[in-house]
């Protein structure tokens, strides 16, 4: 798997070089679309006009500025309207994680030391440990600019992408009522009750997916009683990747460089 | 304009139930384009295709399968997924509370502000207790036939529901072997230290903007009036120089910053 960014984080005059992996698998039991017969299908593009199937170098990018109407952009156009210093994650201020509202937490993903020497992604790592810090800078990927903060966890580097200010909505945007004065033995009724029902952590076994669960049961039961199993006759590659496991392909991306 | 509910719902703890209304709480910014075929200018369309004789498989004819093994899959029927779709309900059950520092920021994913729908007295209640008690709830629902984990929180007067990561999805970094190596070095440990003090600050958002994105929308414009504005990529330079000498000409620059501003 390769990664899905290589560039440089800097902080100071300091550049360090790393790798980007996702760290979040949002299906993990991707159903594949197969024909009666039971083949991979593959997903295809095809013209509204000639109906024919089209390839990726008859494909063009366009944004919409009326109605059927079109500003064509190419890819080489959207790279270069990032300046070069842009595509580095420079973090120019390191911050209390506390003081980072969730709300802006967006999606998450695990560096690697990229290129070169090691000893620049290690100190960064442990000096942000150490005073329990996360960087933050923006950087541009793939037509995207994105505000992200580095976090360091037992030596390994993360990036966790945050929502800009301007994609964040207040409670004045949705126009919520007023608030109302509550009655002092509301509040009180439901503190006990947060007393009451409060745990001294969070285990994984409250976040489990119980739906994909019973998915991978009744999968797995019908593979044990031989039902309703279709072979390929030669592995087909589909257009997207199968499950991949990303952690395995982050241990060896990490391991290969002891 | 008020903006309109997106889902309704019932928070239950315990015989208490809070009758509330979802609203989303981000914006969707994303310059959007649209794949056009190059040769008409109109958009493209999708469809489904068996590889090996390029015919369309029409969407009633399609199946759906779980590969166990590369090139095997396990068929599971329409009426099968149906009935592992969880039972349609306006119930947001809190099943307990923790304290904030233990949800991981790499739980977190959606945001939705919750709304009063109704009895406002009990929502502004359960929202000023849970500020006070600086807790935020675990909750589990079904919403559009899938099963959510949210945290349940106090933001302001108002209460904000924001969607969990399944424990599955998330890689743990607890299972991951760090880049290892000979120690590092002492004084390069300080004076890495002490850059990063000199950088640290408060967290404002509004200190960070998608300069990209207007950027990209500027160009956007300037096409659609007929203009062929002119881009060049900036070159920057990178130093070669050793560790130790750029974190104290890092550290050297930023004090000189620092005392220009307090001046």
């Amino acid at each position: 798997m390769r990664p899905l960014w290589s560039g440089t984080i800097t902080f100071g005059l300091v550049s360090v070089p790393v790798n980007m992996y996702p760290a979040n698998q949002s299906d993990r039991a991707p159903l594949r679309m197969l024909s009666p017969d039971g083949v991979p299908l593959s997903r295809r593009y095809y013209s509204q006009e000639s109906g024919r199937d089209l390839d990726d170098d008859q494909m063009i990018r366009g944004y919409e500025i009326e109605k059927g109407k079109y500003v064509i952009v190419t890819d080489e156009e959207l790279e270069k309207l990032a300046p070069e210093k842009s595509r580095d994650i420079d973090l120019r201020r390191f911050v209390d994680e506390q003081t980072i509202p969730p709300i802006y937490f967006e999606r998450g993903y695990y560096l690697t030391p990229g290129g070169g020497t090691e000893k620049a992604y290690r100190l960064l790592a442990k000096i942000m440990e150490d005073r329990k810090r996360l960087g933050i800078g923006t950087f541009v990927m793939r037509g995207k600019e994105y505000l992200v903060a580095i976090a360091a966890e037992n030596g390994i580097l993360r990036a966790q992408t945050l929502r800009f200010a301007d994609e964040i909505r207040t409670a004045a945007d949705i126009a919520l009522p007023e608030k109302k004065k509550a009655v002092k033995a509301a509040v009180t009724k439901f503190e006990k009750l947060i007393a009451k029902h409060s745990r001294k952590e969070l285990s994984a076994k409250e976040l489990h997916d119980q739906q994909t669960e019973r998915l991978l049961k009744l999968v797995k039961s019908k593979q044990t009683r031989g039902k309703d199993i279709v072979e390929t006759e030669e592995p087909t590659k589909g257009d997207d990747d199968n499950v991949i496991d990303i952690m395995e392909v982050l241990k060896k991306s990490m391991s290969a460089r002891r | 304009m008020a903006a309109r509910a997106i889902w309704k719902g019932k928070l239950k703890l315990g015989s208490t139930v809070v009758p509330v209304s979802l609203f989303s709480g981000v914006v969707d910014k994303t310059v959007h384009f649209h794949i056009l075929e190059e040769r008409t200018e109109t958009r493209v369309k999708q469809h489904m295709v068996n590889p090996e004789n390029n015919e369309e498989v029409p969407n009633d004819e399609i199946q759906r399968g779980y590969e166990v093994e590369p090139g095997t899959f396990v068929i599971l029927k329409k009426a099968e997924l149906e009935k592992l779709e969880p039972k349609s309900s306006r119930d947001i059950k809190i099943t307990r509370f923790v304290s904030p520092e233990h949800i991981s920021s790499q739980w977190y994913d959606r945001p939705y502000y919750l709304g009063p729908d109704g009895d406002a007295k009990a929502y502004f209640a359960l929202a000023e207790a849970l500020a006070h008690q600086e807790k935020e709830g675990i909750v589990r629902w079904v919403m559009r036939g899938k099963e959510y984990v949210g945290a349940l929180r106090s933001e302001g007067d108002y209460l904000m529901l924001i969607t969990l990561r399944h424990a599955e999805e998330v890689v743990s970094a607890q299972n991951l072997p760090a880049p290892g190596g000979r120690s590092l070095d002492k004084k390069e440990v300080s004076m890495a230290g002490q850059l990063v003090e000199l950088l640290e600050g408060e967290f404002d958002p509004n200190q960070f903007k998608d300069e990209y994105r207007d950027r990209v929308l500027e160009f956007i414009e300037q096409k659609a009036k007929g203009k062929r504005p002119r881009l060049h990529v900036v070159k920057s330079k990178r130093g070669t120089s050793s560790l130790d000498k750029v974190l104290s000409r890092s550290i050297a620059s930023l004090k000189k910053q620092k005392e220009k501003a307090a001046a």
